[in-house]
Parts: C-alpha cells; structure tokens; sequence
C-alpha cells in the first residue's frame, strides 16, 4: 500500500517539475527585481548627471556652481525635483488635456525602455537582445510622437511650431545615426551590444571601434548630441526664439519628465558611444584583471576575482561614458547655437552623405577582407 | 504539458515588464503631483495660453490641414489648390466672426 504511495508522490513531484510553475516563477521575480534594480539606478544617475552638469559649467564659467544643499551640493537635483513635484500643475484653456498630459510620458519612456539592453558588464545586462542596437534606434523614432502631441496638445502657436521643430530635429538625426550603427554592426557582425563589445577586445586598446571607424565616430558623435536635443542643437527650448519651445505650456512634474527625459538620453547616448566604439566594459589594459586575479589567488580568496571583475567592469563602462557626457557639456557651454536651417542643412546634406559614405566604404572592406 | 509553453522565459521576456515599470513611474509621477501640488484659483489668464502677441487665429489646430497641401501643391495642382482655399475661406469666415465679436478688443 505504502509503495503505491511512494510512486504517486515521486509521480506528482515529477509532474508539477515538468510543469515548471515555480521555475518560470521564480525566474520572474528575478526578472523584476532585475528591472527595479535598473530603475533606482537609472534614477540615481540622472540626479548625478544634474549635478554634473551644473558643476562643469560652473567650472567652465568660473564660479561654483550649487553648494548649499547638502556638502558640495549633491542633494540639489534632487531638491529641484521635489520643488517641481509640488508646482501646481496647469492644463491650459482650450489644450487636449489627454494628449498634454502623454506627451512627456511618451517623450520619456522610450528612452527609458532603451537601458535595457545596455551592457554595463560582462553579464551585467538586463535583457541581452540578439537586436540590441536595432532595438534602440527602433524604439527612440516613437520620441517624435511624444514631441509632437505635446506641441499640438498646448494650444499655443509657439509651442506647435516649436514641437513641429523639435519633431524635424529628431527624425533627420535619426538616419545618420542608424547607418553609423548600422556600420559597426557590419563590422561586428551582429545587432547584439554585448556581440559588439565581445568583438572589440581581440588586440585589447587598438581593436576599438574608434580606430576603425574615425568617421562614423564622430557623425555618431553629432548626430547623437543632436537627437538629445543639446547645444549646438537645443532649437527647440531656445530661450530667445521661441519661449521654450514646446515645453512652454508645462509645469511641474510634466517639466520634470521633459528635464529627466533629456538627461536620461544624454546618458544613453554617452553608453552606446562607449559600447559601439570605446569597447564597453573591456578595460583592455592586460596588467589589471591579470594583477587582480594574482592578489585574490595570492590572498587565497578566489571567489573575490568573480565580484571585483563585475565592479571593474562596470567602473570601465562609466568612466568611458564619462568621457562623451564631460565633452558634450564642454561643448554646451562652448558652442553657439545652430538656425533650424542650419541644423536640417547639417543633418541631411553633409552628415547624411557621409555616414552613407562611411558605410559603404565599411561595406566594401569587410567584403574584400571576407574574400 | 508544459507551463513554459505557456510563459516562455526568453530574452524578450524583461521587456513588457519594463514597459509595464514605466509607465507606472510616468502615472505615479502624474499622481503624486496631483496629490501633492497646491492648486490656485483658476483665473482665465493663468489658463490661457503664453503669447507674446494677441491670439488673433484662435485655433491654431485647423492650421494643421494645410501643411500637407502646401508642401505637396505641385502634386495636387488646381483641385488641390481650390480645396485649399475653400478651406481657408472657411477659417477666414470664423476670423472675422471673431473680430466682430469683439475678442481683439484689447489691441
């Protein structure tokens, strides 16, 4: 009697097993506490990109910059936030209240959906798409959308025309940009951004993507400054021309979105620059994980090479990024601002020849080097 | 039977769930301003949109029609364009029903 037990009991186990309930559940929670793990630190650095900002160019202009709230004026993003989450939040007369209020949400959102497939380290990435790169351009063309609703939601001429602006700005950006990214996946031979990296440490330092792509570097380098709608491009919230653009009618937290929307951006760009042609996480310096691995076996602590490498890594990637978010602040405070005219002009005839250029030249050599 | 037919674990799978976590942040930003921000009286002026001049053509949204049969007026040739002006009579008409009505008073 007992043993028919037994089987049933060894049956059922089997069975909820194949079933899988607890594995897909537990893989999910995982997976959220992943995603929520992504979200504070993609909050935290927008904050320390605010501040970053406002302390280089209080540099570059020679004063301080913040230093009351809190020491050396970290707190002070975040005290801005809490500021424009308690303005009153105004829906002008006559404005499509609904279309007002998604705007920003769909000006932020696909920028924020794009992190998930940075890598940040060796295995350090949320959801390693094979598209990865696709991805990302696929998802920032919704950007226009948001930009647009929010311009027509205003009921105001200044800010229609300034959405209308900001809309062009973006979408004739968006073409160089693809076929840069388009020519370093030619080069890698897949979409994936972790494929990318993994093909960029063959001969450590010199097999970045910078050396073999000078050109594409830099068109990815103004199209992307472009596409986060920064000086020399920031038309659409120029102060003097056109009253902020399409963001004049918004208060408050929306203003926020658009603010964070634009920093959140700036630090996309400033990742995939590092990941499509400063080699990601690779540090490329042989000496170093050779001398970290030697101190941990050295000091009979081999599992501490397996979480240090992780913290380099991720050191690596945001120094590299670093790098871009200092050289476009530099240029904020550096650089005149572009006419729409000129700015169109930029973007479609001289960088889109180029990139084209670029491409097929890429082209041409990864087919000769094949054969 | 497999479960994991139904909800594969695959690398897309973080994907809805990210959506899902931003468009909340976005709703509960939303509703926190609602819950927290102060609200002042509504004056007709604090609702009315920021101009540097007078709003003469007080829906700048019907303006929107004509921008594609201005860019493609080589397209559409003279029903186009006689479509177009049917339209801007249209709009003429409300215009000066306005200024009669004495809402550029303050000129």
């Amino acid at each position: 009697m007992t043993n028919i037990i037994k089987i049933s009991e060894k049956e059922l186990a089997q069975f909820f097993n194949e079933l899988k309930i607890i594995t897909t559940f537990s893989e999910s929670i995982w997976i959220l506490a992943y995603t929520l793990t992504l979200v504070l630190v993609v909050t935290t650095g927008v904050l320390v990109i605010v501040w970053l900002e406002r302390k280089i160019s209080a540099g570059v202009q020679q004063r301080i910059g913040p230093e009351y709230a809190g020491p050396l004026g970290i707190i002070q993003s975040l005290a801005d936030g809490i500021k424009l989450l308690l303005k009153e939040d105004i829906i002008p007369a006559g404005s499509n209240a609904w279309l007002f209020t998604i705007g920003p949400a769909i000006v932020v959102i696909p920028v924020f959906l794009t992190y998930l497939v940075i890598p940040f380290g060796q295995n350090i990435i949320l959801a390693n798409l094979n598209i990865g790169v696709f991805f990302w351009i696929a998802i920032s063309s919704v950007v226009p959308l948001g930009l647009l609703m929010s311009g027509y939601g205003s009921n105001n001429k200044y800010s229609f025309l300034g959405g209308l602006r900001a809309a062009a700005q973006s979408i004739s950006y968006e073409i160089p940009l693809a076929l840069c990214v388009l020519s370093i996946s030619l080069l890698s031979g897949s979409l994936s951004t972790v494929d990318i990296v993994e093909i960029q440490s063959k001969y450590g330092f010199l097999s970045w993507n910078v050396w073999r792509q000078p050109i594409g570097f830099i068109v990815f380098l103004i199209s992307s400054l472009a596409e986060c709608e920064r000086l020399p491009f920031d038309l659409p919230e120029a102060e003097e021309e056109l009253v902020a653009g399409y963001q004049t009618e918004y208060s408050g937290i929306k203003f926020a979105l658009f603010y964070v929307g634009s920093y959140l951006n700036l630090l996309i760009s400033s990742l995939f620059v590092t990941i499509l042609y400063l080699g990601g996480w690779k540090s490329s310096i042989p000496f170093v994980e050779n001398f970290i691995q030697n101190i941990s076996i050295n000091y009979g602590i081999n599992e501490s090479f397996d979480v240090l490498k992780p913290v380099l890594d991720i050191f690596t990637t945001l120094s590299k990024s670093y790098l871009f978010l200092f050289i476009s602040i530099l240029t904020r405070r550096t650089l005149p601002r572009v006419r729409i005219d000129q700015l169109l002009d930029l973007g479609w005839k001289f960088l889109l020849p180029i990139a084209l250029g670029n491409l097929l030249l890429t082209a041409s050599f990864q087919i000769l080097s094949i054969n | 039977m497999n479960f994991e037919a139904f909800l594969p674990i695959s690398e897309f799978t973080p994907l809805p769930l990210y959506l899902v976590i931003s468009l909340l942040l976005s709703l509960i930003l939303n509703s926190a301003s609602f819950a927290f921000a102060s609200k002042g009286p509504a004056s007709p002026e604090k609702l009315s949109a920021y101009e540097c001049s007078s709003d003469l053509l007080g829906d700048v949204r019907s303006l929107t029609f004509l921008f594609p049969r201005a860019v493609s007026l080589n397209k559409i040739g003279w029903f186009g364009f006689r479509s177009m002006m049917v339209f801007v009579r249209i709009l003429t008409i409300g215009f000066l029903h306005e200024w009669k009505k004495g809402a550029l008073d303050w000129e």
